[in-house]
């Protein structure tokens, strides 16, 4: 077995894990890639529409274009493409590499994950019905169609609203393919507004709220699924529809990616590796940043927090001691979900928040604190909050709560 | 002498193998793509231990003895068998009383080991199960496979042993003509002097088509559900069996991963293809699993699905020959782990009077499949240094390598389902969404076609149609 060597390892190559060989390079360390697929870019390569980079390049860029212009602001770094790491011991520093070239054991100084996510399975739902070919999730028909230029089908069903899927909706669309509608169980859409109206909207594809699959037809290939009205998770009798369809497009879902190390990493309820301000995990020596920390709305995000965690993992690296938390961030009322769990309380940080339904103005409070005010809360669009520990105190149990302003 | 096995199942697989121990030739027609795709490919894959077969049933004849040839064949043809045992729950004292029952039936049908155990010691054994019982039998010598792995590894064996295999050839007609039996069939006419009937579902109508009548079959539907929750359980969990039959289970699978049903529900003989699942099927499951181990998390689900038992009036085997033809019908529960004793038998039967000779040259043995995963680095190291592709890791779920996909083509995986069932590569928790496209390519490559004309598993079932404008 080979042997090496390296201050910070990173592990998957996408916006996050680019963020934080940058991070890391930054402060003149040693880093080194680890990547399953043969380049950088992660997700990024597939997705061929624009929209990306607003924050961090100032401008709309598709997803290659976002990610030939970040490799451009790295300087040297080793990586290793095509290599899957088989496990992560936390105790020794060292993980397991297998690739054509063979096995590796790789020690670190620090360790960066940035594993990003997995799309959930139609599978997964548990849909009755058959399980005919023409079923993908939203990934893999952008997959095909993108990058081995390949039709799945010529009349499609999505269901599930979230952004691959409306994505794909218009994609599909402007390669002649029929699609019928997007179907979302939720009373509202999972994807981000932008999305609605320019996928959607402009393409004059019904989005069905409250409403989805309750049967799969076809035993080879698929023919059909019969569609529901639901109400409170519940399929409604006599609302029941059949839509002809041969693809079936599944976006209901993306799950933070963290199995290597699920029983050594402190994980959140939504199987995010839970992180400080600094990205640092439970271990003093292994930062987290992007999907594999919580699902995103925007690329920009995942990067940044790349940043921080390669910065971060360097200062470890060469030995730095980091300060110690002080706080822990709680969901309180009407939040969905927080990127961070702990903080330093030394510095300001973003901290993202989702609520858990759409309201209308609704206001942020850090325990008694008011801290933000919004318009509108929609649990598809994260509220970026300014944690200042100079104007709140952010020492001890720290509950963020998301309340409509009629109803307080 | 040649001897046709109709049925790629289990029942035909074992039964096509035993006869290449002969100097006979034997040919297997099967009408699906692949080998063990019916019955085999979606039941409970559990080796019963034998104690809930009433003596004097065909059974109870076969099903304790051909779960003990389990260990010689899994050694031979190098399949994955865990004896991991079972325990059946009572949650009342009626149901203490009823596991008695069981425990004295076992012990009169030769089952070994069989033992009540009080509910500290059930709980003991298998932590995580509710803690409303009160007691459990426990059969040590409950085993699990992946049933399809075994079919196809003993239809392997069959054919390095001289064995044909016809697949995607479906029986139209079969007349007797001169002591000799003619098979019309979608693939043309084959003459043969003995035939074997192991069409599972279909067995009574092939039956019927030689004149023969034999209790009609109906298809018995169970849906499962898949889970990616490793550890939940250790054991096979069952309920304490009623009329309905064995119950709804929780149970380890061999590729870890824990799987829960089946529901039982009879269709119409017409229904012997409604592999569906239903609304009220699966929401039972749920229920009827989490009141043995509250702790199965349906969060974790992987995915579902239903397969069909070939079940008939008298819920008993039917092994009947008439002439050279042997028929072999409802192979239902425990039909799996009897498999191996009916083959011999019926081999037997079928070759009892008439002199024909062991092969000198038989090889029981099938070779393993390469499986990088449960290497160590050492091993890994050698096989990469001779063959780079197993190195490169193509299912991040189950760390499937691209050698190991390449091998399961050339062991005969022709569709998506081929590879997966012979390589669990799209069989984890992201179902393919990751690299259904990079087994795609490895097939266009290996197997010289085009994306348009890769199936899922059945003719129709294309996975893509055509150009991006």
């Amino acid at each position: 077995m080979k042997k090496l060597k390296y201050d910070v390892v990173v592990l998957g190559g996408g916006a996050a894990g680019m963020g934080a060989i940058n991070g890391a390079l930054s402060q003149n360390v040693s880093v080194l890639l680890i990547e399953r697929e043969a380049s950088t870019g992660g997700v990024l390569n597939q997705c061929i529409h624009n929209g990306f980079g607003v924050h961090v390049f100032k401008q709309e860029l598709s997803g290659p274009e976002y990610h030939e212009m970040y490799m451009e602001k790295l300087s040297r770094f080793d990586a290793m493409y095509e290599t899957t790491v088989l496990n992560v011991d936390v105790k020794s520093n060292t993980l397991n590499t297998i690739s054509i070239s063979g096995v590796y054991e790789i020690k670190y100084g620090s360790l960066v994950l940035a594993t990003g996510a997995r799309e959930r399975p139609f599978e997964a739902l548990r849909i009755p019905g058959y399980r005919p070919a023409g079923v993908f999730t939203a990934g893999l028909a952008q997959h095909f169609v993108n990058l081995e230029n390949r039709l799945p089908g010529h009349k499609a069903v999505i269901v599930g609203s979230g952004d691959i899927g409306l994505i794909m909706a218009r994609r599909l669309t402007l390669e002649g393919v029929e699609v019928e509608g997007v179907y979302e169980i939720m009373p509202y859409q999972g994807g981000l507004t932008r999305n609605i109206v320019q996928c959607l909207d402009d393409f004059n594809i019904p989005l069905h709220l409250s409403t989805s699959i309750v049967e799969v037809h076809g035993k080879d290939r698929l023919e059909g699924v019969t569609v529901a009205k639901f109400e409170n998770g519940h399929p409604v009798r006599k609302t029941e529809r059949f839509v002809k369809c041969d693809t079936l497009v599944a976006s209901v879902g993306l799950i933070p990616e963290n199995d290597l190390v699920n029983e050594t990493i402190e994980l959140s309820d939504g199987s995010g590796a839970n992180v400080d301000d600094l990205m640092r995990t439970n271990i003093y020596n292994v930062f987290a940043a992007g999907n594999n920390v919580c699902i995103h709305d925007l690329v920009d995000f995942a990067a940044v927090e790349g940043e921080i965690a390669g910065k971060n993992a360097a200062h470890v690296a060469k030995g730095k001691e980091l300060p110690e938390r002080m706080g822990i961030l709680k969901k309180g009322e009407g939040v969905g979900l927080l990127s961070t769990k702990y903080t330093i309380a030394a510095e300001p940080f973003k901290l993202f928040v989702r609520v858990k339904k759409p309201m209308g103005t609704t206001i942020l409070r850090l325990n008694d604190q008011k801290i933000k005010t919004v318009l509108a809360a929609k649990p598809s669009e994260m509220i970026e909050v300014k944690m200042d520990p100079s104007r709140y105190n952010m020492k001890g149990n720290l509950i963020l709560s998301a309340m409509e302003v009629d109803k307080i | 002498m040649k001897v046709a096995v109709i049925g790629a199942g289990i029942v035909g697989s074992l039964i096509a193998r035993e006869f290449t121990k002969y100097e006979i030739d034997v040919e297997v027609f099967e009408k699906l793509p692949d080998v063990g795709w019916g019955i085999t490919k979606a039941n409970s894959g559990i080796l019963h231990a034998g104690y809930d077969d009433e003596p004097g049933t065909l059974r109870a004849k076969y099903c304790a003895k051909g779960n003990e040839m389990y260990d010689r064949l899994s050694k031979d043809l190098n399949f994955e068998l865990k004896r991991i045992g079972s325990l059946v729950l009572a949650f009342s004292e009626e149901e203490l009383n009823i596991l008695k029952e069981l425990e004295k039936r076992g012990k009169d049908n030769g089952v070994k080991g069989l033992k009540i155990l009080n509910r500290i010691e059930s709980l003991e054994v298998e932590p995580n199960l509710s803690r409303e019982v009160i007691s459990a039998l426990y059969a040590p010598s409950a085993g699990i496979i992946a049933p399809w792995e075994a079919a196809q590894a003993a239809i392997e064996n069959a054919v390095e042993n001289g064995a044909m295999l016809h697949l995607s050839t479906e029986i139209k007609n079969i007349s007797n003509e001169n002591n000799q039996y003619v098979l019309d069939t979608s693939n043309g006419e084959f003459q043969f002097d003995m035939v074997i009937n192991a069409a599972g579902l279909w067995a009574d109508d092939l039956a019927e088509k030689t004149g023969v009548k034999v209790s009609p079959l109906h298809p018995r539907r169970g849906e499962y559900i898949l889970l990616d929750q490793p550890g939940v359980v250790r054991t096979v969990i069952f309920p304490t069996p009623s009329e309905a039959g064995k119950g709804i289970l929780v149970l380890p699978t061999v590729h870890d991963t824990v799987l829960l049903g089946p529901t039982s529900q009879d269709l119409p003989p017409t229904q012997k293809e409604s592999t569906k699942t239903t609304f009220d099927g699966l929401s039972k499951i749920v229920k009827s699993a989490q009141k043995l181990v509250p702790a199965v998390n349906i969060s974790k689900t992987i995915r579902t699905f239903a397969g069909l038992r070939p079940e008939n009036d008298i819920k008993d085997f039917v092994l009947k020959r008439e002439g050279n033809m042997m028929h072999v019908v409802a192979t239902r529960s425990p039909g799996l782990s009897s498999a191996p004793a009916i083959a011999k038998d019926i081999v037997n039967d079928m070759l009892g009077d008439l002199e024909i000779k062991k092969r000198s040259d038989f090889n029981p043995h099938r070779a393993p499949l390469v499986k990088v995963i449960e290497m160590s680095d050492k091993e890994r190291e050698n096989i990469i240094a001779k063959n780079p592709s197993y190195g490169r890791v193509i299912c991040r779920c189950n760390h499937v390598t691209e050698g190991e996909v390449v091998d399961a083509i050339r062991h005969g995986a022709r569709t998506l389902d081929g590879i997966k069932f012979r390589t669990t590569a799209m069989f984890g928790r992201c179902q393919g969404s990751f690299c259904t496209v990079k087994i795609m390519k490895i097939m266009k490559r290996e197997l010289g076609k085009n994306y348009e004309e890769i199936r899922k598993n059945l003719p129709n079932s294309q996975i893509v149609d055509g150009d991006v404008r």
